[in-house]
């Protein structure tokens, strides 16, 4: 009876080891707590809204910048957000009205045309450097062709204002030369991105519908005409 | 005397125009001697040509891809077969363009440049530059013709666009459709050999139109004589690249159908210049055809049109 009761206990071997009442079994158990703000550097829902919108607003800013210096990085392609492209894309599209005749349909385009031009032109760009064989996502793709629009944004700014001082030869050459330097710019920027996800041999297949994309543009900038 | 081990295997240029017409035909080979199944045990010089009906399959999966045939892979509503439309390189676009600009009586399009790889890369871009072009230029000319009228106000007329998209997309792909559905039921119906699939022909028609990319920019320049040379230039080039293409597969079929689809191929080809011509190159005595609020203002110097 004592051995199945010795053999049931826990332990059951040790009981005949003594330990001195003497010394006391003494100790700390600590447990390591971590940096009580841990979980707060990856939830973003109790910031203040001003900090939610000014870190996004830093991030579109970071990839102007990448547009206006195009070196090969690679922050547009990794971090995309559609943001940029949509405000150049309502901008532009806002500054292209008020031109010549917009009542009837002989003037320039509408709001309607340039934001399905802008967004299908992209939309079809991107689907057929994929279709290529093509390493960039659909989304990245969308991004940097939606940022570069950005220098052609900003000739079109210059356009209006040299508009507003003088409608003539000169302001037509002054025109045609910012416009001309802008799309260089943008498809410049663009291939800088995109092309060097194709191969060699197909390059210029990627590149051609990106240079017409960006001359379109242009075109619809140069041809603005300030209504009387 | 000859023994299996000096045959060789011979492929003829006919051969392959066959074998790209219809890659589903057996074919007749004299097989080297490093295969046993088919010299062995064959006698000296009687037997020396076999027939390879038995190694059917083999020989065409071999035969198509000596070809450079990339077959679809996958139904048409998976991303791979689209991306397998697209299967060209710089090189072979350049080419295919050269050869709708160049068209010699010897080549047909569809079996010297296609080579069983059509792509809709080509008929694609060179439609949606058709269309910039032709509605750039037309605004252009319209401008120059009106520079020295102080009354004529720039307008971009951007409706145009939009019109010559619609126009050039339907005769880009609707006029292809008709044309191979009737093709086809001609080719039921009668003992024609080889048809051409839907895709070569809506390429065939797609590189055809490249040769008005750069007649729509010529037309900028003002003179009626000009523009009556580049368009019928135009016209002759690219239609003597569709009718060459079109004769072989039509001419084996009773005259009067052959000549009347080429006829209809040519005439819908005219149709489609000299419309876009009239609308979109007019002269400074015609009046945009837009509905203006205001009469026009500038009075027509050349009378009535």
């Amino acid at each position: 009876m004592a051995s199945v009761e010795e053999a049931s206990r826990p332990f059951a071997g040790l009981s005949d080891v003594s330990i001195s009442e003497e010394i006391p079994v003494e100790g700390d158990i600590a447990v390591p707590v971590g940096p009580s703000t841990r979980d707060d550097e990856f939830s973003t829902l109790d910031e203040p809204v001003k900090e939610t919108i000014v870190r996004d607003l830093r991030a579109v800013g970071n990839k102007f910048i990448h547009v206006l210096y195009p070196k090969r990085s690679s922050a547009l392609l990794r971090d995309w957000d559609l943001w940029g492209p949509l405000l150049l894309c309502v901008t532009l599209a806002l500054l292209l009205q008020g031109g010549a005749a917009d009542k009837d349909d002989q003037g320039g385009p509408q709001f309607a045309e340039v934001f399905v031009i802008i967004w299908f032109g992209s939309i079809v760009i991107t689907l057929n450097s994929k279709l290529l064989g093509g390493t960039i996502s659909f989304f990245q793709s969308l991004c940097v062709l939606g940022y570069c629009i950005m220098p052609l944004t900003v000739a079109l700014i210059v356009c209006r204002i040299v508009l507003l001082s003088s409608s003539g030869k000169v302001s037509f050459a002054v025109r045609l030369g910012v416009v001309t330097a802008s799309f260089g710019w943008s498809t410049f920027a663009s291939t800088a991105f995109l092309a060097d996800s194709h191969l060699t041999n197909r390059k210029a297949l990627v590149v051609y519908p990106v240079f017409l994309f960006y001359f379109v543009i242009g075109w619809m900038i140069l041809t603005f005409s300030s209504g009387n | 005397m000859a023994t299996p081990n000096d045959l060789q295997f011979q492929e003829f240029e006919e051969a392959a125009d066959l074998l790209s017409a219809d890659p589903g035909a057996p074919t007749l080979s004299m097989s080297a001697s490093n295969d046993p199944t088919t010299t062995a045990g064959a006698p000296a010089a009687g037997e020396d040509v076999k027939l390879d009906l038995s190694e059917d399959e083999a020989a065409q999966e071999e035969s198509s891809e000596l070809l450079g045939g990339q077959k679809s892979a996958g139904g048409f509503w998976t991303f791979e077969y689209y991306q397998s439309l697209f299967n060209v390189d710089t090189v072979q676009v350049l080419d295919r363009v050269k050869g709708s600009l160049m068209p010699l009586p010897g080549r047909n399009f569809v079996k010297h440049y296609l080579r069983n790889n059509p792509d809709l890369y080509g008929p694609f871009w060179i439609c949606v530059t058709l269309v910039f072009s032709v509605a750039i230029s037309g605004n252009l000319s319209t401008f120059l013709s009106s520079l020295g009228d102080p009354s004529y106000h720039y307008r971009p007329q951007f409706h145009r666009v939009t019109i010559a998209a619609v126009v050039i997309f339907l005769y880009a792909w609707l006029v292809p459709i008709g044309l191979w559905a009737f093709l086809t039921w001609r080719q039921g119906a009668e003992r024609q050999v080889g048809g051409y699939s839907f895709l070569e022909t809506v390429c065939v028609y797609g590189y055809s139109l490249f040769i008005y990319i750069p007649t729509s920019i010529l037309w900028i320049i003002s003179y009626e004589w000009l523009r009556w040379t580049l368009i019928v230039v135009a016209m002759v080039i690219s239609g003597s690249v569709l009718v060459l293409t079109f004769w072989p597969v039509v001419r084996d079929d009773t005259r009067v159908t052959a000549v009347a689809t080429v006829v209809t191929i040519v005439v819908l080809h005219t149709l489609l210049a000299i419309g876009c011509k009239l609308y979109f190159f007019q002269t400074a005595e015609h009046t945009p055809p837009a509905a203006t609020k205001a009469p026009p203002i500038h009075p027509t110097p050349g009378g009535a049109y």
